[in-house]
């Protein structure tokens, strides 16, 4: 287990502080709560970003985390509408599913290297679009609708997830649940990357022909961080698709995957918050520029553009020199 | 069958166009470029305006596309890409130059012109028809022999000019190219504008027949990378194979495919995905690009 200096701890106690209390309790003081709506998704888009995140540390450009959140929102939908499962067992389906999804596929896919698997990963987002519109069980374009909110979870008796249905506010509740998803994803993202397969990890990153030189099963190291990768992208997929209570083929498109690896890039590859970051800053960037009409997209290209100029590695390469990334 | 054929050779002819920038901007900077359909999309808007609306005659109108995309595709390469690979620790930060200026190109393309789907006057009029066994307009087969011909052009300035050449080494061997004397900085800025001028070409020829809109940008790019892929990143007799392959496959797709619905893509996507883990490098493609 990595050691945790004290400012680590509190800067980690800030943190939770800061979204489970500061927000909501700023949330009711200024009476926005259309904000509950924003930050779920950051929170969500994050998890997936997350998983983006995690390819790129073995070196690989992932542009096809929309076609496992996709997945994960078909999956969660169908168990729920179809087979009434619970929202709370499916969301774990869904990412196990997409795993699933990630290791038949990664098996070839992921011998290929920089440019080519970008752009495969790339195509493989619009391949589960067209599928879901040609699968029957998809309901092609017309998408899955109304799915019912998360139901509630007891055990023994004592309620550990209220019924989402009977709550007077919904939004809170996906906002709380969010959160949860994303601080534990990132709790598990950091302590992966501080451990042995981080190590080996990062060994792939620089030289894959040297790491297998040395005894590291680079196929097998590969095929794991790909399917826990696409496992993120199905659970964040699968609690948006609950959100808006649907899921269409156009939910996730090539835009969406390329915005994963945005995100990514933005916040800097070589720390694991930097996903967290660039999907807060890029999500809230384009709400923000919203008031500039019709030049909101030039507006935010052009940030984009001069963001990259001045800032090639990342947002969070902004750090002072002695203060090393978070993932050291 | 012949009408099959035709149509492929007609799809391919243009695809390989599209794709031998790509390929291009790939080979000699190792940048993904993103903005390859809206660039193309850019150049079919100025051809629009020229001829369509201005009233110019068609080839002075596809000379301005050239131009125009040369000219910003030079401006870029100076400006943002050769800056971010200096200052960047990963090459991959230029995809992500290269996706912004994706959007911006969109972002230029929705305030200038619009998001209707515009369209040109014809160049020529009347349809070849041999036997109702092949029938084409003849506007297709002119664009078709103007886009063979732009081809060969390209290849034969790749071969025997001495830019052309001064490219090539620069594909090969970056270091060594500098070594030799190659100024490298002054030939990828002209080998960015000769790629970014090959999609404002390809989208000149081709408004003339399919018109142009705004969304056409991003699954153009996507087609392209699929072509770059069949043939083998940065090589240029793989984007044409690339190209032409694709073409065919539409062609035929859509003509023996069409009773199943839209699952043309679906099956080219996946037969790719089959391909590439057979054949990682493409068709021609030096393993590991």
């Amino acid at each position: 287990m990595p050691k945790l200096s004290i400012i680590q701890w509190a800067s980690l106690a800030v943190f939770l502080l800061a979204i489970f209390i500061a927000v909501p309790g700023f949330i009711a003081a200024s009476g926005r709560s259309d904000l509950y709506y924003t930050l779920t998704s950051v929170a969500l888009l994050s998890i997936a970003s997350a998983g983006v995140w995690l390819t790129f540390y073995i070196g690989r450009i992932n542009i096809g985390q929309g076609a496992f959140a996709l997945i994960g929102a078909y999956v969660s939908a169908i168990l729920v509408t179809k087979a009434g499962m619970s929202f709370w067992l499916s969301l774990p389906l869904a990412g196990l599913f997409a795993a699933g999804v990630a290791i038949v596929i990664g098996v070839p896919i992921l011998r290929l290297r920089g440019v080519y698997f970008a752009m495969i990963s790339l195509v493989l987002t619009q391949v589960v679009t067209l599928t879901a519109l040609a699968l029957p069980i998809t309901n092609g374009a017309k998408g899955i609708t109304s799915i019912p909110l998360p139901g509630g979870v007891s055990i023994l008796g004592l309620t550990l997830i209220p019924d989402f249905a009977t709550l007077e506010n919904p939004r809170l509740a996906f906002y709380y649940a969010a959160c949860v998803l994303m601080v534990l994803t990132f709790a598990a993202m950091y302590r992966l990357v501080n451990s042995r397969l981080g190590h080996l990890c990062r060994s792939m990153q620089q030289n894959e022909e040297l790491a297998s030189s040395i005894g590291v099963n680079i196929s097998h190291i590969r095929v794991i961080v790909f399917s826990i990768s696409s496992f993120l992208g199905g659970i964040g997929g699968a609690v948006f698709g609950s959100i808006a209570q649907s899921v269409y083929p156009s939910s996730f498109q090539v835009a969406d995957s390329v915005n994963f690896m945005l995100n990514c890039f933005l916040g800097g590859l070589g720390y694991v918050f930097g996903p967290m970051l660039g999907t807060l800053v890029l999500y809230f960037g384009w709400d923000l520029l919203f008031e500039l009409g019709r030049f909101q997209l030039l507006a935010y290209s052009s940030l984009l553009i001069i963001l990259m100029l001045f800032l090639p590695n990342g947002l969070l390469s902004l750090r002072l020199p002695g203060k090393k990334g978070a993932d050291k | 069958m012949e009408q099959i054929l035709a149509n492929g050779i007609y799809l391919g002819a243009q695809y390989a166009m599209i794709a031998l920038g790509l390929t291009l901007i790939f080979a000699l900077m190792n940048v993904l470029n993103f903005a390859h359909g809206q660039m193309y999309v850019l150049g079919g808007f100025v051809t629009y305006t020229f001829y369509g609306q201005l009233g110019w005659p068609f080839v002075i109108a596809l000379l301005a596309s050239c131009i125009t995309l040369a000219v910003l595709g030079a401006l870029i390469e100076r400006f943002l890409f050769a800056p971010v690979i200096r200052r960047s620790n990963r090459e991959e930060s230029t995809m992500l130059l290269a996706a912004g200026l994706a959007f911006l190109f969109d972002a230029l393309i929705l305030l200038i012109f619009g998001e209707k789907q515009r369209g040109v006057p014809k160049i020529i009029n009347g349809v070849f028809n041999w036997d109702f066994r092949l029938i084409m307009p003849y506007d297709r087969i002119l664009i078709c022999v103007l886009a063979i011909l732009s081809i060969v052009t390209f290849i034969l300035f790749m071969q025997y000019s001495k830019t052309g050449r001064a490219l090539r080494a620069l594909a090969q061997d970056r270091t060594a190219a500098q070594l030799m004397g190659v100024n490298v900085a002054r030939y990828s800025m002209i080998g960015f504008a000769l790629g970014a001028m090959l999609a404002g070409l390809v989208g000149g020829l081709l408004v003339t027949i399919t018109g142009v809109n705004l969304g056409m940008g991003g699954p153009t790019s996507i087609k392209a990378f699929m072509m770059v892929m069949i043939g083998g990143a940065g090589v240029i007799s793989g984007a044409i194979a690339g190209g032409i392959i694709l073409g065919f496959m539409e062609a035929i797709g859509l003509a023996v495919l069409s009773q199943y619905g839209d699952i043309t893509y679906l099956l080219i996507f996946v037969s790719l995905m089959v391909f590439l883990a057979i054949r990682p490098q493409g068709l021609m493609g030096k393993p590991w690009g």
